[in-house]
């Protein structure tokens, strides 16, 4: 069981500049996801920590030890890769065990062990089987099994639910929640999937252009982006921006509205808001409505205020066409402040 | 309107059935062009010198060994056999552990010129093999390797490597990357990593690679000629003998030197494909 440290980590492919100064530390038993969009470095990290990249610059450490000069297989690590490389040249049984055997464990533990981790990852039945003989989530559970026999002090997947097909994503989604929480291990996980990230992190780090922008609960991220960037990248639709500007005294004026606002010394502000953070009201921003769409549970509208785009979910029951006119009131507690020069939240 | 598709509907599978027949000769064409010497070759073959050297010819073969008989018993051959199994032998050996660790380099390592080195190995190709031999000969002869099988199985490989770089190159990136990298991950260094998993996965490749060396030297003939004189290969004893031998003997030999290459070029020919860069499973 292990904490991980990563210290002024940098890396730089030729002139290109990977990651800048990460630093980041993860807490033993923690369920960390490093969130972001393609070639933000998410995998670049994960690769550095898990030792198949060397770093530019910086520490890297592991339950307190220095391992960024250590080979892979002396780290205490365990990966599952995006692709699941699964030994095609071996049944399943060997799959799981070829850590073990690695270790020059003897034979009845390799045994005990790869059938306990089979059980657990219900593949029991599978175990003479060969890689070519599996779909894509048998083949996933034998990765997700392969790294647990090592009983790794840090599990590292890339991406491993990407190939799935949605359903079954959402089903291993809880189910290496599960696994992974009863294993005790640490864990970091790289998604560009927010969902995902969402629903199985302790902490997120959402990271953008090689930096770290923002490492919080999810509740915490979503709630508190710290920049505009996560702000827009988290939630789905995203966060709504509108420009405000000083009406005095901690007052902001936004698309012809006066709202409370932080005081601060700098002039035009980017007021933002959730789209499910507003309700129809008799005084609040004048929407016209462009887009309607029903997704049962909620209704979608895509209206323009001020001439900026603007997304609102309200109710299912709500008659709304296109061309309407909706007056929409945020909720106070909700509003959130950007500087548009640094993009930082402004408390 | 209607009366348009009416019209055009017959005239459709007509032009298809004309595609069609000319795919069919051609294809037809194509295989007769490569079988019937093949033909011819092994219907003398498995005739009685007799009937060889009379006309007609047969259409069909008797099943007399009189020809090969003859073949096994004439001065030399046994010997120019060895030697041509010993060559190709010395060739596909040399050939697969200079080439298969090239192959590995170009596919799994980022070098300045690796674009050149895949071109400049092709290159070497490009040379006419009188070009070379004649210098070759002088050298060899300074050296003392002139006459030796080993002298010439070093030149064999000279033209079998960029096959085996290639052919070892497709397979090796055809192995995704995180199989070795898992690998790592497992307890594995570099070196064993190769060999518990990228070796199985490649072994069918190599030895298609090796054969496929082993065919250029047993098929070489120009170098053999010029480099051996005692120790002479199968296809330059033939070469010598050309103008002096009867034809059932000319048959035979031809038959013994076709017949192995035609045999391995068909066990590995999946995997020539992937030197070429087509899918190789």
């Amino acid at each position: 069981m292990a904490e991980i440290q990563i210290k002024n980590v940098a890396k730089k492919f030729g002139a290109y500049q990977a990651l800048h100064d990460i630093n980041l530390t993860i807490a033993d038993q923690e369920f960390m996801v490093l969130l972001g969009a393609s070639g933000c470095g998410k995998t670049t990290l994960l690769r550095i920590i898990c030792g198949l990249e060397t770093a530019t610059e910086g520490e890297v450490w592991i339950g307190g030890r220095r391992v960024d000069h250590l080979a892979p297989k002396d780290r205490g690590i365990a990966m599952v890769f995006q692709n699941y490389a699964v030994f095609p040249h071996l049944t399943v049984f060997e799959n799981i065990g070829f850590g073990l055997r690695m270790q020059k464990l003897p034979d009845d533990e390799v045994r005990r062990r790869v059938e306990r981790v089979a059980s657990l990852m219900h593949i029991e039945m599978l175990l003479k089987r060969y890689s070519g003989e599996l779909s894509g989530g048998q083949r996933q559970r034998v990765a997700v099994a392969r790294a647990l026999a090592m009983e790794p002090d840090v599990i590292l997947m890339d991406e491993p639910l990407s190939n799935l097909d949605a359903l079954l994503r959402m089903e291993m989604r809880a189910e290496l929640k599960g696994v992974l929480a009863e294993s005790k291990t640490t864990a970091v996980y790289v998604t560009h999937d927010q969902v995902e990230a969402m629903s199985m992190a302790d902490r997120i780090s959402v990271m953008h252009q090689g930096e770290i922008v923002q490492a919080a609960s999810p509740i915490e991220v979503y709630r508190n982006p710290a920049a505009e960037f996560v702000a827009s990248f988290i939630g789905n639709p995203p966060m709504n921006f509108l420009r405000a500007e000083a009406a005095g005294d901690g007052k902001w004026s936004v698309a012809g509205n006066v709202i409370d606002g932080p005081r601060y010394g700098k002039s035009p502000l980017q007021f933002a808001i959730r789209p499910e953070d507003m309700q129809p009201a008799g005084d609040g921003l004048e929407a016209k409505v462009k887009i309607v769409e029903p997704l049962g549970a909620h209704l979608l509208v895509t209206c323009e205020v001020n001439g900026t785009l603007f997304r609102a979910v309200l109710d299912s029951d709500m008659e709304v066409k296109r061309g309407d006119m909706l007056t929409l009131a945020p909720q106070t507690d909700r509003v959130r402040w950007f500087d548009p020069e640094t993009t930082l939240a402004v408390a | 309107m209607t009366d348009a598709t009416v019209a055009e509907a017959p005239a459709a599978p007509s032009t298809r059935s004309a595609g069609r027949f000319l795919y069919i000769s051609g294809v037809v064409l194509l295989c007769a062009w490569v079988l019937v010497p093949i033909y011819f070759l092994l219907v003398n073959t498995l005739s009685s010198p007799d009937t060889v050297n009379s006309f007609p010819k047969p259409l069909f073969p008797e099943f007399d060994f009189g020809s090969l008989a003859f073949f096994a018993q004439f001065a030399g051959m046994l010997t120019a056999l060895k030697n041509s199994v010993l060559t190709a032998g010395m060739t596909m050996i040399m050939s697969i552990l200079i080439g298969a660790p090239a192959g590995y380099a170009l596919s799994r390592f980022d070098f300045r010129g690796k674009e050149l080195f895949r071109l400049l190995i092709l290159l070497t190709r490009a040379f006419p093999l009188p070009l070379l031999a004649l210098p070759l000969a002088v050298m060899f002869i300074q050296t003392g390797l002139d006459d030796t099988t080993f002298g010439l199985a070093l030149v064999h490989t000279t033209l079998a490597i960029p096959f085996a770089v290639l052919i070892t190159f497709s397979l090796f990136s055809g192995i995704p990357l995180e199989l070795e990298e898992a690998a790592w991950t497992l307890g594995c260094t570099r070196l064993t990593a190769f060999t518990k998993v990228v070796l199985p996965l490649i072994l069918p490749g190599i030895t298609a690679s090796a054969i496929f060396a082993f065919v250029i030297s047993w098929n070489e003939v120009f170098a053999a000629a010029v480099l051996t004189i005692e120790n002479r290969t199968l296809t330059a004893f033939l070469l010598q003998n050309l103008d002096t031998s009867p034809l059932h003997l000319k048959f035979a030999g031809g038959f013994i030197l076709v017949v192995p290459a035609l045999i391995f070029i068909f066990a590995v020919r999946k995997y020539l494909f992937a030197m070429w860069g087509i899918a190789n499973r």
